[in-house]
């Protein structure tokens, strides 16, 4: 028995990090095919972009900075996934999150305990994300429309409403953010380690852990995350065990779209303390790489995001050298390669594994 | 003249959707989802700047853009019909890919983080035709016989009738001898072929490339295909129909009777209704986005 | 017992085919003559063989074993395209049209006249015209395929094959979706073909048209023909017989059976109109009462109209016939998962016609689903965790699931059930059929229930879990329980009801005590020969 545990174990692991890695080693080499275009060596490429982000604290902080939101978005793109749906909509429901966080701070009377402003604007970042979100859930289990257009179309719904609303009514003038919060500031990393002074990484980065935290947990270790997951492998056998399918979906297109918009929280509570349009323009659709390399679970996506973000600040360390769109290219062949990879290998894999439970059961009757 | 103004500016603006929305409906009509049109759009721009730039001749910058597209569409093609990865992610995945090549090598070719220096185009300054210099222009003329022309194709060809049947049920088509996955990769290639040319369209217009210049016109031709039901003319008519909206918005920008950004949510908006099934039952091809 | 072929030239010889996917031999030693210019009926009961056989001839399969001549020609382990070209086309029992495309579309599709460039729609609807004139396969060749009747997409997929210019024409369960007037329909196109001479193999397991239609019958069993009759020569009863084989009765041996032949189908139709007031055996409310429910069907048409029974106490009340015959859609009905459109359910004295899923198992309800791969089983979970999928909210506690309570149930089901391998974090999907569905019963069976829905128990398992499935099934019904078996497999019928219905079109046309029934009485009911008897 605790040799087939080990064994299924030791496949699953395989199983998970086999199309990564490989996904990565590809990424390399494109990358040093680019670099040498430009004339470069890739270990000198490659050596700054480390030490412009883990190299020194200021760049880690960034880097920090940089993970938390992603760690939202991959997140929001995961748990959907997880219900078989596709949230490509993180980009939206993020800035939808941002906004409803500003808004509050500025709405909220300055004598608000600092404590309850946070959480309050926390909350409603969460809420704007999820009111977002269920647009398209309730589209797809009311309508059958697909989710995948329905959030592609929304993302710039949304955005251009909360741009005409800031621009219009709210944005400081010759600007493009509103004013500064009254309440509702969360403090810098830099405010407790010093040496992390002047990066943008705060304390929103443990909303986003605990956020991780708490989608691991309801996705496996609740009854809903057992019937969530069950409706995004096999809806029938989910149908079959009770479960409604379509509410199910809604649902989870609720916390996926909270979990973006909590991503909000970063920018506007931690760094400016303002809604800005733009304010994280790309982080949606780049927590769909981060899902797709965490493989959709909470623990990789937070290793996930971290190598995104790295990747993102590394850009701006190499730029003297290579363009910092070096990054996004690596982004893309990474998820390219992933996508690619992951069913070949889970065809094989799959193919040994029976095979060796095939001859374990039939050898040993135990 | 207002009226003849407004009717060749609507035009402008809707080539590039026409183009994207025609090689569109031909991915998705083989079974592709065309999440990619962005990418291949601005990889045509990217390219077709690229040849007239070392050539002088707009004509080699349309040939090097319709290589982009090929290029793009290939990367897609292998992806989601050689290796059966999700369509969604892929056509996301390329989007950003082409998004950051064209950058990087903006700055190779031309030294230069936004924009490139002016190429080439088509005809353009100096012209004596004034107002109606774009039609001097061939792409604008391919662009709008391109969907009229695939309608024609769909319906009246046999290769029409079997690019059906493979969007539709590729296990029926199969059982006759329909070469499914060559139609297959057929429909993705035109797609990158006119996708690109929407793109190069864009950027011989505006004699140069400049950053993420294709600005979800990809997603806008996206709905168009959508709205207009995966049915050609009424593709068309869904393109000139945003084009319009957006020539409207620019030449009441003085009155400002609506917002300029509500304009441009027409053709997001009217999707997501179309999705909802709230004007008529919206069919896709039945095999949309899952390649056997 | 073996008819002499008739003076005309055999079409199609098979001879001693073989046919083995994996460990299954779908084929053994088969062999088939059909002469030119006959309807030739292949029958016999599900997995005979039948559709493997003719996927053989039409080129989709290669044979293991054995040898196949097509006028005369060795055309062993020919393809589909050789098989096309020598004129040999098959109707498979789902269609393969394109519903967007008309009718003409669909025939030329891959072959398609032209003029220049262009499709010649008004040639290729004229060539349909033309050949519907010819046949007498009656189609608006302009139309859509979507805007068809069933039987009008059928004769598009006759005329297709004949378009490619099929002179051997297999057709499988060709009446399987027709209503009777396009079944007779149908018989005339292929008397009509016949006398253009053309050769038709009819595959079905419906007696009636055997007789109809047929001018020769090859009866399959367990993969192997066992007769070859001249229909003039046959009875109804006589192929029966051949179909299920006397072996079956070995099981039977402890029951009473009645071999009356004129008994039968009297008594038969006294009980059908008996049904739904049968005696219960036990005492108390009955286990489960079906009262007048009615069930739409996925085609939109009723697969269960108006039926009416009940399940008693300490009772296994089995449902035979031939698939398709609206059991699916009447379990679904009963487990929650498809709504009746008219009629009430009652589980003991409570009524849950409007009750979920949930509920209903939460009522007493256990179901052992017909597909395990689709419903039954999350392929990609634990054996733990499928272990309770449907009863997922009695592992929870406060703060989530209970991990403690999820992996004592498991390691308790895995050892009362014999599940192999006995490690409960391996995913369903790698174990043996029979060890799958082996989790299938334990969640079921391994709780408190007082109704067990069980369909196709067996189906697709080694013959070791067979008899374990069977004694867990006979053991509930001798704890008291109600349980309504529903299956293909006549034999698993006869050998473990206490009342056997027979079901045929939505409808019980017979139900029987199980010491009334036998093989050769049921079988007439199964496959409609005695439906005319009952009404």
């Amino acid at each position: 028995m605790t040799a087939h545990a080990s064994r299924s174990v030791l496949t699953r692991t395989v199983e998970a990090l086999l199309a990564p890695v490989l996904a990565v080693a590809i990424a390399v080499v494109v990358g040093d095919l680019l670099i040498l275009t430009y004339g470069e060596s890739p270990g000198t490429v490659y050596r700054l972009l480390l030490e412009g982000t883990w190299g020194n604290v200021y760049g880690f902080g960034q880097v920090l900075y940089k993970t938390m939101t992603l760690i939202c978005t991959g997140l929001a793109f995961a748990y959907a996934a997880r219900a078989g749906l596709f949230n490509v909509g993180a980009e939206g429901q993020l800035a939808a999150g941002g906004f409803a966080a500003a808004l509050v701070g500025l709405w909220l009377p300055g004598a608000t305990p600092a404590v309850l402003a946070v959480l309050l604007c926390t909350a409603s970042a969460m809420g704007a994300g999820a009111v977002t979100g269920a647009v398209p859930g309730v589209l797809r289990a009311r309508f059958g429309a697909s989710e995948v257009i329905v959030t592609i179309m929304l993302n710039f719904v949304v955005l251009a409403l909360l741009n005409y609303t800031v621009a219009s009514h709210m944005a400081v003038p010759e600007t493009l953010h509103t004013e500064v919060m009254r309440v509702g500031f969360v403090a810098r990393l830099g405010a407790v380690v010093p040496a992390f002074t002047g990066s943008a990484a705060n304390f929103t980065i443990i909303a986003a852990l605990i956020a991780a935290i708490v989608a691991w947990w309801a996705l496996f270790r609740t009854r809903s995350g057992y019937e969530l997951r069950a409706v995004g492998l096999q809806p029938d056998a989910a149908e079959y065990g009770g479960v409604n399918v379509p509410r199910t979906w809604v649902r989870a297109m609720m916390w996926s779209g909270a979990f973006a918009g909590l991503g909000g929280i970063n920018y506007v509570l931690g760094y400016k303390h303002y809604y800005e349009e733009g304010f994280a323009a790309g982080s949606g659709f780049l927590g769909i790489a981060v899902a797709l390399v965490g493989r959709n679970h909470p623990l990789g996506i937070i290793l996930a995001a971290f190598l995104f973000a790295t990747l993102s600040q590394g850009g701006l360390a190499v730029n003297a050298l290579v363009p910092k769109q070096l990054v996004d290219i690596l982004e893309g062949v990474v998820i390219l390669a992933v996508a690619t990879t992951v069913p070949e290998v889970q065809r094989l894999l799959r193919q040994s594994a029976a095979r060796l439970v095939q001859r374990a059961s039939t050898e040993s009757p135990t | 003249m207002m009226l003849i103004a407004f009717v060749l500016q609507t035009v402008r603006i809707a080539i590039p959707y026409l183009l994207a929305a025609a090689g569109g409906v031909m991915s998705e009509r083989v079974g592709v989802i065309a999440l990619g049109l962005e990418g291949m759009m601005l990889g045509g721009a990217f390219g077709a700047v690229l040849g007239s730039y070392y050539t002088g001749s707009a004509w080699v910058g349309l040939v090097c853009a319709m290589g982009a597209g090929v290029l793009v569409a290939t990367v897609l093609a292998v992806c989601t019909l050689r290796f059966r990865a999700d369509q969604v992610v892929v056509g996301i995945a390329l989007n950003l890919l082409v998004m950051g090549t064209t950058q990087f090598f903006l700055r190779l070719a031309f030294d230069s983080a936004s924009n490139s220096p002016r190429v080439n185009g088509f005809g353009g300054e100096g012209s004596s035709l004034g107002m109606l210099s774009s039609f001097s222009n061939p792409l604008v003329w391919i662009g709008l016989a391109a969907l009229p022309a695939i309608g024609w194709v769909l319906w009246q060809t046999p290769f029409g009738l079997r690019i059906r049947s493979v969007g539709e049920k590729p296990a029926a088509a199969a059982t006759l001898g329909v070469p499914v996955r060559a139609l297959q990769w057929r429909g993705v290639l035109l797609c990158g072929v006119l996708a690109s040319l929407g793109g190069a369209y864009l950027a011989l217009d505006q004699h140069q490339f400049t950053d993420g210049m294709t600005a979800g016109r990809g997603f806008i031709a996206l709905a168009a295909i959508i709205f207009g039901r995966w049915m050609p003319l009424r593709i068309a008519a869904a393109c000139l129909l945003f084009a319009a909206a957006e020539t409207l918005q620019i030449q009441l920008q003085g009155a400002q009777l609506v917002p300029s950004q509500f304009v441009e949510l027409i053709p997001y908006v009217l999707t997501i209704v179309a999705l909802a099934g709230v004007v008529g039952k919206s069919a896709p091809p039945a095999a949309l986005g899952k390649v056997e | 017992m073996i008819a002499t072929g008739s003076a005309a030239p055999i079409a199609v010889r098979m001879q001693h085919v073989s046919k083995q996917f994996g460990a299954v031999q779908a084929n053994r030693d088969v062999s088939l003559d059909v002469a030119t210019g006959e309807i030739h009926a292949l029958v016999g009961e599900n997995g005979a063989g039948k559709s493997t056989l003719m996927h053989i001839l039409s080129g989709l399969h290669t044979p293991s074993g054995g040898r196949i001549e097509v006028f005369g020609e060795d055309v062993t382990g020919w393809d589909t395209n050789a098989a096309i070209a020598a004129g040999v086309g098959m109707v498979h029992q789902h269609f393969m049209l394109v519903p967007t495309l008309t009718v003409a579309e669909n025939l030329v599709l891959g072959r398609e006249p032209t003029r220049g460039f262009r499709l010649d729609r008004a040639r290729a609807e004229a060539d349909v015209r033309a050949l519907a004139a010819r046949t007498g396969l009656r189609v608006d060749a302009s139309r859509t395929i979507a805007e068809l009747s069933v039987g009008e997409a059928q004769r598009v997929e006759i005329l297709k094959v004949l378009y490619r210019g099929a002179r051997i024409l297999v057709l499988d369960e060709p009446t399987a979706v027709l209503s009777p007037p396009e079944v007779d329909e149908l018989w005339n196109v292929l008397r009509g073909l016949r006398a253009q001479g053309d050769t038709i193999i009819i595959i079905t397991h419906k007696l009636d048209e055997v007789v109809s239609i047929s001018d020769t019958v090859t009866v399959m069993r367990d993969g192997r023909s066992v007769a070859r009759l001249a229909t003039r020569d046959t009875t109804p009863r006589d192929i029966a017989r051949a179909m299920v084989g006397r072996d079956v009765s070995l099981t039977l041996d402890a029951l009473p059976t009645l071999r009356s032949a004129d008994g039968v189908t009297a008594a038969a139709a006294h009980d059908a109109s008996a049904a739904p007031t049968t005696v219960t055996a036990g005492d108390g409310p009955p286990a489960l009462t079906v009262r007048n429910v009615t069930v739409r069907g996925d085609r939109g048409t009723d697969a269960v109209t108006d039926l009416s029974f009940s399940i008693a106490t300490g009772e296994i009340f089995g449902i035979a016939g031939v698939e398709g015959n609206g059991q699916t859609e009447l379990l679904e009905a009963l487990a929650g998962l498809r709504r009746p459109t008219s009629g009430l359910l009652h589980f003991g004295e409570l009524d849950v016609t409007q009750l979920d899923v949930r509920a209903r198992n939460d009522a007493g309800l256990s179901h052992i689903p017909e597909d395990r791969h689709r419903r039954g089983l999350v392929l990609d979970y634990s054996i733990a965790d499928n272990l309770l999928l449907g009863q997922q909210h009695h592992f929870s506690s406060r703060w989530g699931r209970d991990a403690a309570k999820i992996s004592q149930h498991a390691a308790a089901q895995i050892q009362k059930f014999d599940i192999r391998p006995p490690d409960p974090t391996l995913p369903a999907r790698a174990l043996s059929g029979g060890n799958q569905q082996k989790i299938v019963v334990a969640r079921e069976m391994g709780r408190a229930f007082t109704l067990l829905l069980a369909a196709q128990p067996t189906r697709g398992v080694d013959v070791g879990a067979i008899e374990f499935i069977h004694a867990q099934l006979r053991a509930a019904r001798d704890a008291g329980k109600g349980v309504l078996l529903v299956s293909a497999d006549l034999s698993e019928v006869l050998a473990l009801s206490d009342r056997i219905a027979v079901m045929y079109e939505g409808r019980f046309v017979c139900v029987l005590p199980a010491s009334a029934c036998s093989a050769e009485r049921l079988g007439p009911f199964m496959v409609g020969a005695a439906k005319a008897e009952v009404a």
